[in-house]
This record gives C-alpha cells, structure tokens and sequence, in this order.
C-alpha cells in the first residue's frame, strides 16, 4: 500500500517557511492528554517533513499515549524504540537504507530518518547513544528530543532536565524538606553541540513557537549528517496547571529567558526572535516568578527559592559567553594572537616518561 | 589454500570450496561475507570481538560492502541492528558476558519484533570477579525470550550455522533471532581446517532476505510495536510460541537443502551423537566439550566401556524427541553444564534441567546425573570425563534416580561434596576468600 505523493515545498536552508503544506502526517488517533504540546510538536515535525520519512519514537508519552494498538495517529511509517534507544535506531535505520540503497535492494531516494525521544530517554539513559548518532557523519538523520521535563508517562519522576526544585513523584515536598530535587536542569542542545565539532546542526526551540519549530526541523532535515533539535513543551499533567494555558506558559517560558531560542548552522550560533531581541538588548525578560508562579510543581516555592531560580537564570543572560548555551562566564576575553607570531611547538624528547611529564603514570 | 571439486549424491558438481585454516570468529565473518549481510554494529568485549574485527577489514580491503557501526555500547549495538533488520537489511550483532547482559533490553524486542538478526555470543563467564573465560550462562539468558539458540563445536560448523542461522530465521514461517553460541577462546580462537563455500552456493542456499507487508519504508506506512497492554500480548506472546515450534520443520527441512546444495552437512540437525548406537551410558553436552566428549569416549571404549557421547546443538528450540530417542536405551546418563542455575532442581545446570524435562514423560529413561564443569574457562579434561563416566556408573548401580548435582574438577575445600554445611563455609573468611 503505497503512500500517495504529496508535496512537500522544497524548501531552501535559512530560508523562512512561507508556504506551508495542508497535509498533515500526525492526525487524529491518539490519546494524549488535553493541553498536550507534544502531541502539537509531533503534528509539526510530521508536517514538514513529508511523506518521504521514517520515524522512530523511545518510550514516553509519545509512545504511550500516542499508538495504542489500532489506533495509530501516525500517517508516515513509525516504529517504537526502546527509551535509551533514539540514537542508535536512527543509526541503524540511515544505515540500512545507505547500505540497500547503495546495492541497489531498494530505490535510490532521499529518505527522512527521524527518531524522536524524550527528556528522559535522550537526556539521561539516550545520552551516550545520542552522542554516538552526532557523530556519525555518514547518515542523515534527526534526533528531535522533546522535552517535558519529566518522565511524564510513568506518572511524573524527576529527569537530568527538570528544572531545580520542581515537586515529582520522585522529588516531593516535605514537612522537613522543602526542596528534594537537587539538580540543575542539563543543557542537553549546548552539551551535544560543544561535544560533536563535526555536528552540523543543533537547535533549541518551543512548542509555543510553531514556525521556529518547524523551521529547524526542515533546516535539520535538509543538512546532509546527523543533527538535533529540542523543543521545550508544557505538560499540564506533569506541571499542574489548567490545560488551556500550555501554549501560554510556553511562550511565557521564553519571555522570562527560562527556554533559549537558538540554533548553531556549521558552528554558526545564532538566536531567534524574542531570544534575540534580548540578547541583542532590545527586549527586558519578565520576572520568572511569573512562570514558576502558575504552575503547581513550584508552588511550595519559598520567596528565596524563587531569587534562587532568578539568581541562575540572570546570570545565564548577564554572565555567560553566549547567553543560555555556554557558560565559561569568568574567563576574560583575550585575542589569540596569529599562528605565525606564535613560537613553533617542538618535538617531545624521547625518555623515560618520569623525565617528560614528571611524574610516573604508567 | 586449497579448492575441492566434489560430486554430490545424485551426481551434482558440488561448487567449488576452498579450504582455509581459520579460527571459529574468522569462519563467521567468512559466512557473513558470503551471505552479503548489510549492516554489522560491533562493540569491543572478548573473546567475540575476532569476529568483528576480521569483518571491518573485509569492508576496509573491499571484500565485502556492508555499513559497519562501531557502536558506543552493546545495547546501542543490538538496537542499530534490530532497527536496519526492520528496513530490510540483513543484520549482524554479537558480544560476549557481561556485555550481551548489557544489551538484554534490546535483545528481547528483537526477539518479540520477530526479526531475524543473527548474532555471535562468544561465550565468556558473567562478572563479578572478571574472567575471560568460557561459561554458557551468557547466552542462556535469551532462552525463554523467542531467540533461537545453537551452540557450536567446531569451526566448520560456526560457517556452516550462520549460513543456516538466516536461512532459518528469515524463513517466512520463522521470523525469529538467532543466536550462535561459541565457546570463548577454545573455539572463537582456536584455528580448524574450514571449507569456505563459494558466494553462488550460499545464494542458492539462502535467499534474498524479505521482510514483506513489515519493511519499515515510505511506501509501506505502518505502525510497529504499538502499546498492546492485556489486550493483545497473549496473542503476540502465542505467535512468537507458533514460530519457534514451526522452527523445527524449518530447520530440518534447510539441513536437508544444505547437503543438497553443499554435498556436505550432519545427519542429525538437532543432536550430534557420538559411538551412541550401542551405548549403555551417554554423556551429554554443549560446544567444544564435544571434542573432549568424543576423545574420552573413544578411550572409555577401549578400556571395555559402553559409553556414548550426546552433543546437543539447537538448544531453541530444543531438540526433545531426539532426546527421548536416543537416551531410551541407556541405563545413565551424565548431563555436563557448563553453566549454573543456582538453587534449581537438583542444582543442576540450565541443560540438566531441560534434559530432566523432556525426559520426564517417558516409560524408559535413564538414571540422569547432573554436573557442573569447566566454569570460566577452566578445561574440561578427558580425565574429567572418565570421573563423571564413574560418577554416573555408580549412580546407576545405587539405583540412584534422584542424584544431586556434582561439581567436577572444582579445587579446594569447595571440592568437598558437604562443603555447603561444612564449618568453613560458615566463616566470613571463607566467603571472603
């Protein structure tokens, strides 16, 4: 049964997505929760990449809730993987397909390789299998993590990107402790981009900005390699709020400087709108009291808990070498001086190792 | 190097072989060549590793074409090739103790996807403490979970098998995983005489791999593994069942095609036999101790005994009628584990166990003695062999039907057969010892 040809606009690298297609390859057929975002940016994800895609999904809400067995909202062919699994499936998905394609057992064509996973699958158990896909040079292929800050499918535990002091199942508030969730949220785009210098693409994003989205992920899709791309996505069960306001927070998440909006083409950083207008000083960022204020999983926040949480995220605007990527914010700029005036470094004496390094390592 | 022209039964010109002295990992990767497999994902652990490392330098010397992923772990490894089987390539994996425990989560989807990876378990002893060494417990693991399982003696059949491990696995009726096993270091690098087949005879003997209604591909948009919950996984769990039973016709059907096409291959699919048509006393066991197995036979023959040795080779599914055939006329039997079960029946080994089983309905069977040799690596001598010989005679002569495990060639205090309620146990500087 083969899909019918629809088309998808061929759309050029950095160019603004102006024409949309009206398909839509993620449809109805899941049961997500009301005020979903993920759901939102898998409906996107599918709708700019087209017809000509494979996608797999770890574990999580996006399997979950998502493919109950006969009833599939997926219109593109997808297949589970297990929840360390995002970047070794895009892997071995690109890799069959090169390796058929090339020996001529299927037709040659480009061929979307989109596997998606969560904060929890790609963030803590993926993470070295997502670092081993950002380096395969060889295939192209997406991780899209989406990031609900929480292993929300399993009833709501504390992930390596759930923000400091957040209420879990696994991190609760308690009459002795206030805060048990220790950890500051991990950098998960910044972290791959800095790791893997022959990257070509990782991008930050949120659900909240729909033409963002959906312009790194055709941009991704589009590069030849691996590349990476993470949305930020309000969950109403895992944050406690009213469902209508998902979008909201999202977009709210953004304005206080909480969620970056930014890409890195080629080693090229750049950042997108409202992040923008802030990096480059033309826009002031709200309070985060504001965000965290709305939402039921920081409603144990004491006043100092929240200067804390400002305290982290002014210093990520007003410190950091690039602002909410990386940190390295007390070193001084220095300008490296020409290779040519620099003096030529020599061959290692040969010896015994004590008398190179000094010491005895073995 | 030499090539062998031969006439098969029937008078067939057998393809051209030619002859190679080649270790157990080196034949592997010479059948992965042959069977132009697509996709291998490799992760560095001993002693299965050869295999991995031979087939990267085929594909560097252009030798073989096929997408090779070094992969950062096992568990990465195993998904990558479950995920390129799915879009239709052939696939290889394997690993080796801990390693292939490393990776079980993606082991068992494979398995449940039903697709037919093939994999290499150089067995290797289960850390804590770290050895190298041979133990069958590695990849005894994937026994209950729809992997097909085949332990292997010698380097001619490591080839032979993994030719026959995708014509199995990827026939329609089976779609199932297989996994060969091959005893660390005594086999996978160990060198034999191996007859490497021409590429012709093993397409004839192993078509084009087809996925079907289940290739994962743009014209084919389907939906795999989606949440079943109660109201399905009995019936997946029951396909995977029907799958692994319709396995045995499957695999005695391709050994008859196998000497049909190579002029060569074993009677029996199933079981090795070995000096059996007589015997008053079998011992069985698994991979290389085949080799000793027959060695001590012969010798016990000399010296006036009626013994007969049994290697079982398909351990999934697991060869049952053969089994109750060939045991029905021996007055004891000795089941030689190399590996544990801690606290099962008997304390016996996972093979003991299932010989137990399958021998349970029968009128006539034998007086079955368990035990446990050559862990880690350690050799299972022809002595070895004489001793359980002994072992199971005076079982027999007791009248002996419930006989406990016994450990063999085991050192020490831990030698004494009462050693779990002996004093020395007891003290912490006995098990901290």
């Amino acid at each position: 049964m083969a899909a019918p040809e629809l088309a998808v606009p061929d759309l050029a690298i950095n160019r603004r997505l102006t024409v949309l297609p009206m398909q839509e390859f993620y449809t109805s057929g899941h049961r997500t929760c009301q005020g979903c975002e993920s759901a939102l940016v898998m409906r996107y994800m599918a709708k700019v990449a087209g017809p000509r895609t494979l996608v797999t999904g770890t574990t999580g809400c996006m399997y979950v809730a998502n493919t109950s067995y006969n009833s599939t909202p997926w219109a593109l062919p997808w297949a589970h993987t297990q929840l360390g699994a995002a970047g070794s499936s895009a892997v071995g998905t690109a890799a069959a397909l090169k390796a058929l394609m090339r020996k001529g057992k299927i037709a040659d064509e480009r061929i979307n390789v989109i596997a998606f996973c969560s904060d929890g699958g790609g963030g803590d158990m993926g993470l070295a299998a997502l670092s081993a896909a950002m380096q395969e040079t060889r295939y192209n292929l997406l991780i899209l993590l989406y990031d609900n800050e929480s292993y929300a499918n399993t009833d709501i535990q504390a992930s390596g990107m759930t923000p400091w002091g957040a209420v879990t199942a696994f991190t609760p508030s308690g009459s002795e402790k206030r805060i048990t969730h220790h950890r500051w949220k991990k950098n998960v785009p910044a972290l791959l981009m800095a790791g893997h210098p022959q990257g070509r693409y990782f991008a930050n994003t949120s659900s909240g900005f729909a033409m963002d989205l959906m312009e790194k992920v055709r941009t991704a899709l589009d590069i030849d390699g691996p590349t990476f791309v993470q949305t930020h996505d309000p969950c109403p069960k895992g944050w406690d709020f009213d469902p209508r306001k998902s979008h909201e927070l999202a977009i709210l998440a953004v304005q206080c400087g909480i969620t970056v909006l930014w890409d890195c083409l080629d080693g090229e950083l750049r950042y997108q709108g409202i992040s923008r207008q802030m990096v480059d000083g033309r826009l002031r960022r709200r309070p985060v009291a504001e965000y965290l204020r709305r939402q039921g999983r920081f409603a144990h926040f004491a006043d100092e808990d929240i200067d804390y949480f400002q305290s982290q995220i002014d210093q990520m605007w007003e410190q950091w070498i690039l602002p909410g990527v990386v940190r390295i914010g007390q070193t001084p700029h220095r300008t490296l001086p020409t290779s040519s005036s620099l003096p030529q470094a020599t061959e290692p004496v040969p010896g015994p190792a004590a008398a190179v390094g000094g010491g005895n390592r073995g | 190097m030499t090539t062998i022209q031969e006439t098969a039964p029937g008078g067939r010109v057998v393809p051209t072989d030619r002859e190679e002295i080649i270790t157990g990992c080196d034949a592997v990767a010479q059948a992965l060549r042959l069977l132009d497999v697509d996709v291998l994902a490799g992760y560095p652990i001993r002693p299965y590793d050869s295999v991995m490392t031979a087939v990267s330098k085929m594909i560097a010397n252009g030798e073989m074409d096929a997408e090779f992923i070094v992969a950062e772990s096992e568990h990465s490894q195993f998904e990558i090739g479950k995920h390129a089987s799915l879009v239709g390539a052939r696939s290889f994996i394997g690993s080796s103790g801990v390693g292939w425990m490393y990776g079980m989560e993606a082991l068992v989807v494979t398995a449940s996807l039903r697709l037919p990876v093939v994999a290499l378990v150089g067995n290797r002893a289960l850390d804590d403490p770290g050895a190298f060494g041979v133990e069958h417990n590695d990849a005894m693991m994937v026994r209950d979970t729809g992997w097909l399982l085949y332990w292997v003696e010698t380097a001619q059949e490591a080839l032979d098998m993994t030719l026959m491990a995708y014509r199995v696995g990827e026939d329609k009726r089976v779609m199932l995983p297989c996994a060969l096993s091959m005893d660390g270091a005594f086999l996978t690098h160990s060198q034999h005489i191996v007859r490497v087949p021409d590429a012709e005879a093993v397409r004839q003997f192993v078509p084009p791999y087809d996925l079907g209604d289940r290739r994962f591909h743009p014209d084919n948009p389907i939906s795999v593994a989606p949440q079943f919950n109660e109201d399905w996984v009995m019936e997946a769990r029951r396909q995977s069942d029907a799958a692994m039973r319709r396995a045995r016709a499957v695999i005695t059907e391709a050994t008859e095609d196998f000497g049909r096409v190579f002029g060569r291959g074993p009677a029996d699919p199933f079981i090795d036999t070995y000096r059996m048509e007589d015997a008053e006393y079998a011992l069985l066991g698994m991979g290389t101790v085949g080799m000793v197995g027959k060695v001590a036979v012969d010798r016990m023959r000399e010296a006036g005994k009626k013994v007969g040795f049994v290697r079982v080779k398909w351990f999934r599914p697991f060869p049952q009628p053969e089994l109750r055939s060939v045991l029905r006329n021996v007055k004891g039997a000795g089941i030689v584990d190399r590996d544990y079960s801690f606290g099962s029946s008997s304390y016996g080994g996972v093979l003991y166990t299932e010989v137990a089983a399958a021998l349970f309905p029968e009128d006539r069977r034998p007086v079955i003695v368990p035990f446990i040799a050559g862990l880690g690596g350690r050799e299972v001598s022809v002595e070895n062999m004489a001793e359980m010989q002994e072992a199971v005679e005076q079982a027999v002569a007791r009248g002996e039907r419930d006989a406990t495990c016994q450990w063999i060639g085991v050192r020490g205090p831990e030698s004494d057969p009462r050693y779990e309620t002996s004093k020395l146990n007891e003290t912490a500087e006995g098990s901290a010892r």
